[in-house]
Parts: structure tokens; sequence; C-alpha cells
């Protein structure tokens, strides 16, 4: 559903002080796949990208990239694949995540700009820019800075049992995913749902997700995100990989963290960054917030990059 | 479910994939074995002679983006969404044998460690991506093969993907595991493979491992020695 043709129904949810649909929406091509993009802003200001979390869509930065852009910049940013409007795709992997991220970049500027990315998204942004240092100025990360794995500390035989549920729900999901798709609700149910995940967030935002995330069927509102993604899952990588690259980050690093430890959180604290650190890089412990710290404090976290970034 | 016919290729949904799955030979008595290729290759046409003396049913799998098997938009290729084609195949099969080929040998392995219950023994054999990218991350790198390359079997991006990525030891023994507690028979993994990447190194150390010949694997594998598994 476009940003501008919603049912009457949803109107009254579709404002949320201080958010703005983008100025301008395009899709670019990705390899035979569809990214959509959505940019706030002079479309001459220099630009930055943001990059959105795991399960999030570009309109999450429909308060943070409308103030961002007020402050002098062509704010761009992307669903990825599966994601928002983008074009549903067959495989999902990190590696086809960072090529869709070339791909909008590639559309933006050959020039190097600073990249802002939340949660999985700064997670990304991060090896973006260790595999293209020079396509970047800047990378600010929020709460998306790796720290070490808290493995419970379990017997052999124990483990092999949370592994096998791991895997065979794992399995069970894919051997439905051929004909899944996302339960239909209510507008504020579909917002209620979505708040378990983000219990931080107002339920007037979340309702506001409900107009930009989500589209209405005859049987009610889904999110449009692909159903065969799921939370979790599993595979060869570990976040000690991410640390031990950080100290040879090229571009000036501003890292954000979240102090409040919540469902999507990643609960990475500063100390233990801090041997991994490279010589150009501020973190920032944000007092008082959760995960969603550019949602939660909009206006600090843009006078951090503003200050960041100048 | 209608017994098939020898060169029938049945179709499997894997999420927006069609997977072909192909009966090489049927009819026979006993569980069956499933063949999976190598990277960039495709299931053989005919049974080929190594495989002569099996005495169940025989299928092999095209994998995502190979053989007959839809070709995706845009890659994303990983080991694990291979693992979950073979799931698909094992939903049609029942309790089988896997027996693969370098890349299809590493996606055997996770299978068994996926499926204990499904898997009667996996066959790790030399092939073409058995080892992957090594067992270390790489630097940092966006692979995006030839745009103008045609949109053909085998995938570029299958190719460049599964060539590049990390397969670590411990990442490869949390598999082996699985099958060693939970898996319905003795001695589950056979190594075969000459060729010892670091994951098939650690592998082939396990002590519930057997390193024999493809046809002593075989031999093993039609008539396995069931076990007791305590489910408590």
């Amino acid at each position: 559903m476009s940003w501008d043709d919603l049912p009457e129904e949803a109107r009254p949810y579709a404002a949320y002080p201080d958010a703005a649909p983008p100025a301008r929406r395009r899709r670019v091509d990705s390899h035979g796949l569809g990214i959509a993009v959505a940019e706030w802003g002079d479309e001459t200001a220099p630009p930055i990208l943001l990059a959105h979390g795991g399960f999030d869509f570009a309109a999450t930065f429909s308060v943070f990239a409308p103030k961002l852009a007020r402050v002098g910049y062509r704010v761009v940013s992307f669903d990825q694949r599966g994601h928002g409007d983008s074009d549903h795709a067959a495989l999902y992997s990190w590696d086809a995540d960072l090529r869709d991220t070339l791909a909008v970049l590639d559309s933006v500027s050959h020039e190097p700009i600073p990249l802002i990315g939340h949660s999985k998204g700064g997670s990304l942004l991060t090896q973006f820019a260790q595999a293209f240092p020079h396509r970047v100025s800047h990378l600010v990360n929020i709460d998306g800075l790796p720290s070490r794995w808290r493995r419970p500390d379990v017997s052999d035989h124990e483990r092999s049992r949370l592994l096998d549920r791991e895997l065979s729900g794992w399995l069970d999901h894919r051997r439905a995913t051929a004909t899944r798709q996302r339960r239909a609700d209510g507008l504020e149910e579909l917002a209620r749902r979505r708040a378990r995940m983000n219990p931080r967030l107002s339920h007037e935002w979340l309702c506001y997700l409900v107009t930009r995330g989500a589209r209405c069927d005859a049987d009610g509102w889904r999110w449009k995100i692909d159903a065969s993604m799921r939370f979790g899952g599993f595979g060869p990588w570990s976040p000690t990989w991410e640390l031990q690259r950080l100290p040879g980050l090229t571009p000036p690093l501003l890292g954000i963290l979240a102090t409040i430890a919540e469902e999507m959180g990643w609960e990475t604290e500063e100390k233990d960054l801090r041997p991994y650190l490279p010589r150009r890089a501020e973190i920032v412990s944000f007092e008082g917030s959760g995960h969603f710290i550019h949602i939660e404090h909009p206006d600090e976290v843009v006078r951090l990059v503003g200050e960041f970034l100048s | 479910m209608s017994e098939p016919v020898a060169g029938h290729t049945a179709w499997l949904e894997h999420g927006k994939i069609r997977l072909a799955l192909h009966a090489l030979r049927t009819g026979r008595t006993g569980h069956p074995l499933l063949l999976l290729h190598g990277l960039g290759e495709r299931s053989p046409e005919a049974l080929p002679d190594e495989f002569a003396g099996w005495p169940g049913p025989v299928h092999a799998l095209d994998f995502t983006g190979h053989g007959a098997s839809g070709l995706p938009r845009g890659g994303g290729y990983t080991a694990e969404i291979l693992m979950g084609d073979v799931d698909a195949a094992l939903a049609q099969l029942g309790p089988t044998t896997v027996c693969g080929r370098g890349l299809g040998a590493y996606v055997a392995l996770m299978i068994a460690g996926g499926r204990p219950e499904a898997v009667l023994g996996a066959v790790l054999c030399d092939g073409p991506g058995l080892a992957g990218g090594g067992a270390h991350p790489s630097s940092p790198h966006v692979l995006h093969p030839d745009p103008s390359a045609p949109a053909s079997s085998p995938d570029s991006f299958a190719l460049a993907e599964l060539s590049t990525d990390i397969r670590p030891p411990d990442y490869a023994m949390s598999y082996v595991r699985q099958i060693d507690h939970l898996g319905r028979i003795e001695r589950p993994i056979a190594v075969c493979a000459v060729q010892r990447p670091a994951w098939l190194e650690a592998v082939a150390q396990d002590p519930e491992t057997e390193t024999k010949t493809l046809g002593d694997a075989l031999t093993a594998f039609a008539t396995p020695r069931w076990r007791d598994v305590d489910r408590s």
C-alpha cells in the first residue's frame, strides 16, 4: 500500500507528532530484486544513508530522518529485502543485504558519505565500511555494536536438546514457508502485537508504523515483511569476529549504546568495546534509553550526529 | 504417494523455490539413498555405477539455483538454506541415507544434525565446494557477480556465495554432536573424502565418525545398526 493510499479507517492513525512522509520515493534494482528507497530533505543537500534494524523498515525513521534533514542533509533510507515495500526474495543472507546496500549507495553517491545504522543496520553498515572504506566518511552505529556472546552455561546433553529445538523449529518453519502468510488483525491489534518486541514504544507510534509497514487486506491488516523471515536463526557467525575487526575500521565511528535492556536489545556495554575501539571512535552510553534510541530520543540523537559530522 | 518410476522428477516447494527431486531407481525394498551434488553440479541423469549395489530406491536432489530447480533473484545463498532444500526431500522420502559430494557433503552433515531422527547415515565425499570459504572470516567484501551473465543454472550467485561461506570446525561439530546424541543409528557419519578442509578434518576426528571407502559406507548404511536413544 502506498503512503498516500490509506483506507478511511487508517487515516486517524497516519499522523504522528513530528513524523513526515519521505519527500521522494523510488526503487533501486539490486540484481533483479526491487529495493524501495525513501528520501527526506533537499535533494541537493549532502547525502546520508540510513539502515534500519531487523524486522523494521525505512519508515521507522519517519521522525528521526526529517529532523536530520532539517539540519541540512539529504537523508536516504531503504527497506531491506523482504522488509517494508521492497521485493520479497527467495533467499535472505547477510551478504545479500550488503550487496543491496551497495546498490542503494551507488544510486546516491560515489563520494564518501556518512552512514547511520540501527541495530542489525548498524552492524551491516559497519561491515560495509570495512569492505568499502573509500565510500564512507563517517559511521554512526546506534545500538548495533557487537558484544561477546552470552551463552547459557548448560551441559552437552542439554545443549543438544536446545539446539535440536532450534534446528527442527527452523526446518519446520522452512517446510511451511511456501504457503505461509502473516496473520491478519485489526490495526490496533497489530500495534499491540509489535509492542511485545518494542515494549518501550508508545501505542500511538506503533499504530502509526502499522499504517506504513502493514497493508490492509480484505481480512485485516498484516505486516508487509516476508512471512518466510523469522526471528533468531543460526549459522557460522560469531560476534567475536566483528569485535576483532573493529580496531581496523577506517572512518570515524560514533557508537550510541542503549543502557536499558529490552527484548530486541543487544546489551553491549562500553567496557566490552573498549579494547576493540579504533583510534577515532566515540562511544555514548545513552542514559534512560532502550534499544530504539533514535525513536525514543530523536532530538538528542540528531544533535549527537550533527556534532559528530561537523 | 504412489511409487515413482525411475526417471521421474518430483517437484517440491521450498519457500518460493521449486526443487527437482529425481528418482534414479525405484521399486526396491529398504530405505532410500539421496544423492546431493557438489557446487555448480547437478543430479546425475542415470544411476551412477558406484551406487548400483544400494538395495533401496535412489533419488537425487537439485539444490536451489542448480540443475532443474528454480533460480532465485539476487542471490542470498547459505548452506543452511540448502539444508532446508534437503529437508523438503526428507519430507517426501521419509528416513533416508544421504550421500553428498563437495558442497553436498557439507549440507549432508548439516541435515544429519538438523534432522537426526530422519537421517540414517551421512556419507561425505570429495567434490566441488567442499571447503567453502575456509574456517575463518575473510576480509569483508561484497560479492556481485557479472550482472550481464545469463540467468541460468548453476546460478552465478550460488557459485560465488557458496565458495566463500565460512565453515568453522566448531560449527560443523555442533551438527556432529546433534546426530551423535539424537540420531537413530550407530556411527552415523562416514567420511570418504580425501580432501580435508578444517571443518571436515574436525568431523573425521570425532570418535563416532568412520573414515572408509564409499563402497564400505554404503554397505554399512544399507543395513544400519540401530541404537537405543535415551529420550528422557
